[in-house]
């Protein structure tokens, strides 16, 4: 039997697959060695190009991208199947992209560290696998280290998915002990793709890439009907038509066909520059004879946590903009404009789909571009109904109104905590202190539990994850995803330089902490903010009301006793390089401010306890 | 050069023992290399004297101020033997100021008549104390009552104007500490006071000891209290200040430095000296064995200089002018809207009897280099 080509190949011998992993629980070393084992990759080239390529992806990507490989595997019933690996973003904050790229598949390999045991966001992409319909084959990796429990972690994986410890497969990636076992359980378990081979075409995007020399460059699975190089395709959420400039596989490298038929994963360059043409989730259809029904659940990205950007030295301006505009060709989900702050200059309010998100794109930003940036407080989105029951939705706190409203909501999460059973209490403690309500908790293993919280998004954004870090001694994992809006009880939170406010500081916040944010605040610009020529109180207030005040009190001495001879010339350097430092301070209404001092008071976070 | 007037500074870099805050070029050797030693160290002072007169053409000193280190350990015979040097190559004007620093524990009744004798007419004593618990943080050898007996000695030696040299803020000092250094000081009979904040200097034993955490830094606001003590009892015993770290009878202000604070032409005789003449300053190598090798070549000691731009003459007139209290006049800070500012502040008053200039006001004083940095364009 000749080996299935791209765009003919009998859905019967398809499998399409994901693996869902902990980052370092080995996924990678895994996908390299199932390269070799299937005879793609040679030893030898394997790790002069794949693994090479790999690491510059992993550098370079928000999730290690063009993973959509198509394996040929002779398997021992000595037929050839097409196993398609598709990979799944590895970021709490995708759960969107996550669940389309399970969506694509029919099975998922639950690839565990039998030295670690399951964390959260393995557990909720398990879940969201679970609720696709698919097929798990539960794996222990890293069975060749001696801190390894199989036993332990096999009962853990067999007791989250109903299975029997038997099942679960135990390999090392790195010997390539157990991998062809793999393979033919993968053969063997994961159902053949289901699909109308004569019906309209519909291919689910599951990811988009931008590529500086190819444009935008979008991995889709067929799910019915063909996509051939002469067809034109239609987006179905926006109804845009393109003309298809490749089609291909990717098997390791790109390798273009004619078509891609029904089961079939590949990708499709269509000339777009920009990924939101192209949005993971949407359905492509040809354009002619198309099909008049897209494919469920495509989604709008939409940003839940908000902050400011900017550039810690304000000529770097442009660079931002510049480098913001570039990243957004390969981001849909990441939004901007641009703002002006009295202590910070300009800079970009930016839209992220949560904390992570915001922290890859300003990895991204001062990686990429080599800017040094600095962030305001991350925000989240509220819906505000004022008395005449209108309704606004506020994502700055500048635009927060200072009169009374007669509801907010802000959202909230449902989280997910794997952690060693001795830090239950404390981390009960930590969820408490965040307006958490406690949804359930599990043994996973006799020292192993899972906890089930509620908690507003806003309190997961503040420092949440490092509280957590830290006083699990980074035993915890930590996993949320939205699960609606609750109404609370929030206020804006002002403070006030010698009675301006300094909009960089200005938070939302529940009623209940607007003294700790306010007294934190305030403390921290009193120690940062030189002393003035005057006394300079600085006030948290919430609308006008002052709820905690701290002073600088005025500098009575700024004068060099001695000034002879020898000392002329040093002095008068002395006061050139000062007037120089004055020139980079900002002016809060007459108080002077070292923007270092503003930096400052932004990146550290909650003194720790 | 065309100076037509000159002001001599001459720098002795010996002491007996290194005082734990100061950061001078000075040596507690008596041999430092290169054949340079203290007993012949004037020679090579002499020399360069003799190097100033050939650079400065025929021009009239108005005053001579003999620094240190403690200048007093060259004896009165080195001493008067520049003095001597200066006078065979320069016009000395008739009524010139001609200084020496000393130490207390430095000087006998009769060596300062031997001073005297050659001609010096003011004496400078580094008094810093009153309290033995503050001159011993300082490390200053003498004992507390030292400097009130040197000041004494000079006025019966017939010094026509006698200084005592004060530091206060010394960590442990009290306010009463520097109440008692202020009684002594003005019982002395002296004409003139300079006191200063204590500066811990980068590289002193004293800041090795603040960052090691054994003694604390000096309080600005403690620094501050102090200074308005030090100006209200002095002012009350007939001693304004004119610049804001000296004070002094009227008539018993320092000639030579206010030669620094108006910008006139000085020329540093010694190691690591500095001098400004023309609108170019110039500064000489700092290691006495270097100087010394410079001048038994008949070579310059200059280590380098810089030529003012005509902003930075204006910078340094600036940051001069306004620590005196006769002030600046408002036409020389033209166009600078920070002085009604700074009028406003508080920090500015106009001269009284002379509406067109301003000075410092006493808060004004404690400010005074955030007043420059206001002045300067």
């Amino acid at each position: 039997m000749p080996t299935p080509k791209p765009g003919s190949t009998d859905p019967s011998v398809i499998r399409n697959f994901c693996i869902i992993a902990h980052i370092d629980h080995g996924k990678s070393t895994l996908a390299d060695r199932m390269l070799q084992a299937t005879g793609i990759v040679d030893a030898r080239s394997m790790r002069a190009q794949y693994l090479d390529r790999m690491d510059i992806e992993r550098e370079r990507g928000i999730t290690i991208k063009s993973q959509a490989v198509r394996l040929p595997y002779k398997a021992d019933d000595s037929i050839e199947y097409v196993l398609n690996m598709i990979d799944t973003p590895g970021h709490v904050d995708f759960t969107y992209e996550v669940s389309r790229s399970l969506a694509a598949c029919e099975g998922a390999v639950l690839l565990v560290d039998a030295a670690q045991g399951i964390e959260a966001q393995t557990l909720a992409n398990l879940y969201l696998a679970l609720e696709n319909d698919l097929t798990i084959i539960p794996v222990l990796n890293k069975i060749d280290l001696p801190a390894a429990q199989p036993e332990k972690y096999a009962a853990e994986l067999a007791h989250i998915i109903g299975c029997s410890p038997d099942d679960v497969l135990k390999v090392s990636a790195k010997t390539g002990e157990g991998v062809h076992e793999l393979l033919e359980e993968i053969v063997r378990l994961i159902p053949r793709p289901q699909g109308d081979a004569d019906a309209p075409a519909r291919a689910l995007i599951f990811d988009s890439v931008y590529d500086t020399y190819r444009g935008v460059v979008t991995y889709v699975r067929v799910i019915d009907g063909r996509i051939g190089t002469r067809d034109k395709v239609r987006m179905m959420s926006t109804g845009a038509i393109h003309e298809l400039l490749e089609v291909g596989v990717i098997s390791p490298e790109p390798v273009v066909a004619q078509g891609i038929g029904v089961g079939e994963v590949g990708y499709l360059i269509t000339g777009v520059k920009d990924v939101r043409q192209s949005r993971v989730g949407d359905t492509i259809t040809t354009s002619h004879h198309g099909a008049t029904e897209a494919l469920g659940g495509y989604r709008d990205p939409k940003p839940m946590v908000f902050s400011g950007l900017y550039p810690i030295d304000g000529s770097d301006y442009p660079e931002l903009r510049d480098a913001l505009d570039k990243l957004k060709l390969n981001d849909a989900a990441l939004v901007y404009e641009p703002e002006t702050s009295l202590a910070l200059g300009f800079g970009f309010r930016c839209g992220f789909l949560g904390l992570l998100h915001m922290e890859i794109v300003r990895e991204r930003l001062e990686r990429e571009a080599n800017l040094d940036l600095i962030s305001t407080a991350p925000n989240v989105i509220y819906r505000l109904i004022n008395d005449d029951e209108s309704e606004m939705v506020v994502t700055n706190p500048s635009e927060f109104p200072n009169q009374k409203i007669a509801k907010i909501f802000e959202p909230v999460v449902k989280a997910t905590l794997i952690l060693p059973s001795e830090f239950v209490g404390t981390v009960m403690e930590l969820c408490q202190q965040r307006r958490g309500t406690m949804l359930g908790m599990d043994y996973l293993s006799e020292d192993r539990v899972e906890m089930r919280y509620s908690l507003p998004l806003a309190e997961i954004v503040f420092d949440f994850f490092d509280q957590l870090k830290s006083r699990t001694r980074g035993y915890a994992s930590l996993d949320y995803e939205l699960s609606g809006e609750q109404d609370a009880d929030l206020v804006k939170v002002d403070i006030l330089l010698h009675g301006e406010a300094v909009d960089a500081f200005s938070a939302i916040v529940h009623r209940d902490k607007a003294m700790t944010y306010g007294t934190l605040m305030t403390a921290k610009l009193k120690e940062l903010i030189p002393r003035q020529q005057f006394e300079v109180p600085i006030q948290a207030a919430i609308g006008s009301r002052v709820i905690t005040r701290e002073t600088i009190r005025a500098i009575r001495k700024d004068v060099l006793a001695k000034c002879y001879g020898g000392d002329i010339s040093r002095k008068r350097k002395l006061l050139e390089k000062q007037k120089e430092g004055k020139k980079r301070m900002k002016m809060v209404g007459r108080v002077e401010v070292p923007q270092e001092a503003f930096i400052a008071a932004l990146s550290t976070s909650e003194p720790k306890k | 050069m065309g100076a037509d007037q000159v002001s001599l500074y001459v720098h002795v870099p010996f002491c007996a023992s290194r005082c734990g805050y100061c950061d001078f070029n000075t040596y507690t050797a008596e041999e430092l290399g290169g054949g340079v030693r203290r007993d012949s160290f004037h020679e090579l002072l002499n020399a360069e004297i003799d190097l100033a007169a050939k650079a400065l053409g025929k021009c009239t000193v108005t005053t001579v101020f003999v620094g240190g280190g403690t200048p007093t350990l060259l004896g009165s015979v080195g001493l008067n033997s520049i003095l001597e040097r200066i006078r065979d190559n320069f016009d000395v004007a008739l009524h010139a100021e001609i200084t020496t620093e000393a130490n207390p524990d430095s000087v006998t009744e009769q060596m300062l008549a031997e001073l005297r004798a050659g001609g010096f007419n003011r004496i400078s004593f580094g008094m810093q104390s009153a309290s033995s618990a503050v001159l011993r943080i300082l490390e200053r050898t003498h004992t507390s009552g030292a400097g009130v007996q040197a000041a004494g000695w000079a006025r019966t030696a017939g010094f026509d104007h006698v200084n005592l040299d004060l530091i206060y803020g010394t960590p442990g000092e009290t306010d009463d500490d520097l109440r008692r250094s202020l009684d002594a000081a003005m019982g002395a009979g002296v004409d003139h006071v300079s006191a200063y904040a204590l500066i811990v200097e980068d590289g002193t034993a004293l800041s090795r000891k603040v960052n090691r955490g054994e003694l604390p830094a000096p309080d600005d606001d403690v620094c501050a209290d102090r200074y308005e003590i030090i100006d209200r009892a002095l002012t009350d015993a007939g001693m304004p200040w004119y610049e804001l770290s000296n004070w002094a009878v009227p008539g018993g202000e320092c000639q030579h430095n206010m030669a620094y604070w108006t910008d006139a032409n000085w020329w540093g005789v010694g190691p690591g000296a500095h001098s400004h003449v023309d609108g170019e300053r110039w500064w000489n190598v700092k290691h006495p064995a270097t100087y010394g090798e410079r001048l038994a070549a008949g070579v310059s000691p200059e280590a380098d200089r810089e030529v003012l731009t005509a902003e930075q003459q204006h910078a340094e007139r600036i940051l001069l002018g306004i620590r005196l209290a006769r002030g600046m006049s408002r036409d020389d800070l033209d166009a600078n809207a920070a002085v009604t500012g700074l009028l406003a502040d508080g920090l500015l008053e106009p001269v009284e009897g002379d509406a067109s200039r301003v000075a410092l006001t006493l808060r004004g004083r404690l400010l005074a280099d955030a007043v420059t940095r206001a002045l300067i364009p």
